[in-house]
């Protein structure tokens, strides 16, 4: 599959995405209110669950976070393979 | 003012009431017939004359609305005070208890969050 560079780019661009990856891939499967509580006390951040929201619909458009239906819950999910092959052609 | 009585809603009162005593060990402390449903208020155990909980039927379709959408991204909809946390989700996890969030810490606080059946989480907080 091919991934739109120009979505991860962007989505990478932003400290606050970075750390919502950084936390799942930490530990992936969590609650929109589990990852929320994470990043307020983990990072120290002051940010409102819409403003989460917001990145994680960015970090999804570029197909770096999946969110899946637990139940009658969701938990998000990281997914590293648009990664992988993101700086293929300029490293060797 | 102080406060006497909260409430929390519950899709079914029985089994509520099943796993808020038996599960959680509360006491209950008033059962009254209320036409179709029942006026149910547990205590803690630790505090009896304390504040009681109401397990108030979710019949109303903005009751529902309101728990689908905060269960849905694993929001508490109340908190319950644990001496110790940890002992507690030991306890529950061996009842069969699901947890969204194991004891996490938050400055000098420690929360969990679980699953009550009923349609809510609940989260513990030890302080």
């Amino acid at each position: 599959m091919t991934w739109d560079r120009d979505a991860l780019f962007k989505a990478l661009s932003d400290s606050t995405r970075r750390l919502i990856i950084d936390e799942l891939s930490e530990r992936n499967e969590q609650t929109l209110f589990e990852l929320t509580v994470r990043l307020i006390t983990n990072h120290d951040l002051s940010i409102s669950r819409q403003a989460i929201a917001k990145h994680l619909s960015v970090l999804e458009d570029a197909g770096l976070v999946q969110s899946k239906r637990k139940g009658k819950y969701r938990v998000l999910l990281f997914n590293n393979e648009p990664l992988k092959n993101l700086l293929e052609g300029w490293v060797e | 003012m102080k406060i006497i009585v909260t409430s929390i809603f519950v899709e079914d009162q029985e089994k509520a009431l099943a796993f808020y005593t038996e599960t959680l060990g509360f006491i209950k402390k008033h059962d009254v017939p209320t036409g179709e449903f029942r006026w149910i208020a547990l205590v803690s155990p630790e505090d009896q004359k304390g504040t009681e909980l109401l397990l108030e039927p979710n019949n109303h379709p903005a009751a529902k609305e309101y728990q689908q959408k905060l269960f849905a991204e694993g929001v508490p909809v109340t908190m319950f005070g644990i001496a110790d946390i940890h002992a507690e989700y030991k306890r529950l996890m061996e009842r069969g208890v699901t947890f969204t969030m194991e004891p996490t810490k938050m400055g000098d606080q420690t929360i969990a969050v679980f699953d009550d059946t009923c349609g809510n989480f609940i989260q513990m907080i030890q302080e």
